[in-house]
């Protein structure tokens, strides 16, 4: 059924996908081209939503749903806190001058897109999805991700425990005027 | 059910969705009404039958207003703000069970219900801080600044209470969050149902849930991003007309929703009374017939007494507003970050003794004793965090909510400087 | 989602990733250079997610599919904790960067050149 491109039959499921890629592409380029920082900020709001959608697409629901609580729900708004605050502070805004590095990263970006594209995409073209079956069934669900999480992954987990206290009191050391 | 999926869907987000957005105006007419009663006025009463049809002359003279757009406004952001503050408004009921009939509620029964919750409350605070920053104002600013910093604080306390409640269920889902508490009550008790509510936990989480479920929707007393006498309307101050009229439905479609995941998670969702009709008729087969009576009224109005108990708690929103002051920025961020913070923690750690106690001694003693057991070391485990937090608290010698260090001009002293003229010095 | 090839979503995460690169490269603002970090994660967390979903484990032995299918999710969470880490002790820096000298240009920050 459906128009082939590039060997890969068009199905509704791969529309689905091209929308969300194409949107989610869009806000990427505009993080980096929108001078203002706040417009950066809210394409990588709508980047990080889109792309927990792209995550429920594979079947990983409580990725996708983390995804929106850490980096849309938390993350970002600690960012467009910290914008804000500093505009607040100084109302002259930041200017983004033109000079050699912008066509020099435009080109080496294109150049590492070319180079990572070309050598280990070929080695992926064809690869589908195997039947779920078994194990895969459920891939995403809570359930799974947390019995993994708390069996065989509990030493890494803790470990980030740690870390995330020391992230903790590290911003408070550096946001404090004074302890 | 031959449907397909998508007809389904949409079906079931309109059932939803027309309710929610048909009872906004009766729920700005309640607020004004019950408001005024509370503060010995008399309230809209002219248009319509005791002032009913107010909303919608109201909502017509909104819509028929200039819409007036300031020069110096970041225009695209300033179009998009409202509508980002009305979509979590309105997604947010997507998971929630709004009566017992699998085919029709909720939206979506997805195994991450109370997660999504989370996810799309954590949303709301984008509308306003794109409205405040938009609109170029330092007001406005300042609104979006504290609203930012007041809903990533109490997330965490809501996040926390939950989890307590899904720790108790084991279950992401709403469905089986209702179905938890159609259960006898602490698993001994089989006329009673066990609503979260009843629960020594339960009864924490429900506190905590409850204020943050306020801070979340910026009511009275934690309202300071839209402060009128600070802020002059804080994040909207620039809109007007029909945009203003998009931000005042949001928020109170966000509070009636957030009504409805309170009913669901604490307050047994879509039944009645807590008593368990099925358990009733076992127990006493006496009362057999009256159990089948109000157990069949029970399912069959559902959606009456779950839309019941969300005017219930959309009265207790009204009455907070009506008697407490609000809370100073100092207050706002101690209250959420030392106190519910710490208590949700603490209850976490209960209810996981709590599990712990009745499993173990489920195993040796048999369910009832075990049950009891629970009880017991949750209870104990309880009063032991109470005992070590309020021994910290004691030993920094402080209220919870503290006065702010600044030199008050105290009338006391300067008025002695005062030469006092006595009028009766002459006299006597 | 079946229907939709592996090299889809590689493509997409090696766009983002690629975008991540030139923000760090040309923006001055360092909030903006700390977005682009966040971009680049988030596209290394798309293709560990992409792989576990994509796994062909399953032909070996059942117990492989499962520990393939959940060694990505697993990287993506731990992924997730340090960027959170990341940004609240990189934001408290650039914060207290504005603090002592008013100005957060990044080409500017260079007091350590001697």
């Amino acid at each position: 059924m459906g128009a082939q491109i590039l060997g890969v039959t068009l199905t509704p499921n791969l529309m689905v996908f091209g929308g969300l890629a194409t949107l989610s592409a869009l806000c990427a380029v505009g993080v980096v081209a929108f001078p203002n920082a706040v417009r950066s900020a809210l394409c990588l709001v709508v980047n990080f939503f889109l792309l927990a959608f792209v995550y429920f697409t594979l079947n990983a629901e409580m990725m996708g749903i983390t995804q929106i609580v850490v980096y849309t729900g938390a993350i970002m708004v600690l960012f467009l806190f910290v914008i804000m605050l500093l505009n607040l502070g100084a109302p002259q805004a930041l200017k983004e001058k033109l000079d050699f590095k912008t066509p020099l990263g435009l080109l080496l970006g294109v150049a590492l897109f070319g180079l990572v594209g070309s050598q280990l995409l070929p080695t992926f073209v064809g690869v589908t999805q195997v039947q779920t079956t078994g194990a895969l069934e459920a891939f995403g669900s809570p359930q799974a991700v947390g019995r993994s999480l708390f069996s065989d992954y509990v030493v890494p987990f803790e470990a980030v425990s740690i870390l995330l206290l020391v992230g903790i009191v590290g911003s408070i050391l550096l946001a404090k005027r004074k302890i | 059910m031959a449907w397909p999926a998508a007809v389904q869907a949409v079906v079931r987000a309109l059932l939803l969705l027309l309710p929610v957005l048909m009872l906004v105006p009766g729920l700005i007419w309640w607020e004004r009404r019950l408001l005024s009663w509370m503060q010995d006025r008399i309230g809209p009463n002219r248009v319509g039958p005791f002032g009913l049809l107010q909303p919608i002359a109201d909502g017509v003279k909104l819509f028929m207003k200039e819409d007036i757009t300031p020069s110096a406004v970041d225009r695209a952001i300033y179009f998009i703000a409202p509508a980002v503050a009305l979509f979590p408004a309105f997604a947010i009921g997507g998971t929630m069970p709004w009566g017992p009939n699998r085919w029709l509620t909720p939206v979506a029964d997805v195994n991450i219900g109370v997660l999504y919750i989370l996810a799309i409350s954590s949303l709301g605070v984008y509308g306003i801080v794109l409205g405040g920053y938009a609109a170029n104002n330092k007001y406005s600013l300042m609104g979006g600044l504290r609203s930012s910093a007041q809903l990533i604080s109490y997330e965490l306390a809501m996040g926390m209470s939950l989890a307590c409640i899904v720790l108790a269920t084991g279950s992401l889902k709403m469905t089986d969050m209702v179905a938890a508490q159609e259960g006898p009550l602490w698993g001994v008790v089989p006329v009673i149902q066990n609503w979260f509510l009843f629960t020594p936990y339960g009864a924490i989480s429900f506190v905590i849930f409850v204020i943050c479920m306020i801070a979340e929707t910026n009511r009275a007393p934690f309202d300071l991003p839209e402060a009128e006498n600070e802020l002059i309307a804080g994040y909207h101050t620039e809109y007007s007309s029909m945009k203003f009229a998009v931000f005042f439905m949001g928020e109170y479609a966000a509070m009636m929703l957030f009504g409805g995941i309170l009913s669901c998670v604490f307050l047994g969702g879509h039944n009645f009374v807590p008593i368990n009709w099925d358990g009733l008729a076992h127990s006493a087969p006496a009362l057999s017939w009256v159990a089948g009576v109000f157990g069949n009224l029970n399912y069959y109005l559902a959606p009456i007494w779950f839309l019941g108990k969300c005017a219930g708690v959309i009265t207790f929103y009204i009455w907070l507003r009506a008697t407490l002051p609000r809370l100073r920025y100092d207050q706002l961020m101690n209250l959420g970050w030392k106190t519910l913070l710490p208590l949700a923690t603490a209850n976490f750690v209960v209810v996981a003794l709590w599990i712990l106690a009745t499993r173990l001694m489920s195993e040796s003693q048999g369910q009832t004793m075990g049950s009891i057991l629970g009880f017991v070391a949750a209870i104990i485990a309880g009063s032991i965090i109470y005992l070590l937090w309020k021994a910290i608290f004691l030993s920094r010698k402080g209220d919870l909510l503290q006065p702010r260090d600044i030199d008050m001009v105290k009338p006391a002293v300067e008025a002695r400087t005062v030469e006092m003229v006595d009028p009766n010095a002459g006299v006597a | 989602m079946n229907g939709v090839p592996l090299a889809a979503y590689l493509s997409l995460g090696l766009f983002m990733f690629v975008t991540g690169v030139v923000g760090v490269m040309i923006r001055r603002n360092p909030i903006v250079v700390f977005m682009c970090i966040e971009l680049m994660l988030n596209s290394v967390n798309l293709t560990f997610i992409s792989f576990a979903r994509y796994s062909h484990a399953a032909q070996v032995s059942q117990d492989a599919a499962a520990h393939s299918a959940m060694a990505g999710q697993m990287m993506v969470i731990f992924v997730m904790a340090v960027a959170a880490a990341e940004v609240a002790v990189g934001l408290g820096i650039i914060m207290a960067i504005f603090r002592l000298r008013n100005n957060i240009d990044i080409d500017e920050l260079n007091l350590l050149k001697g």
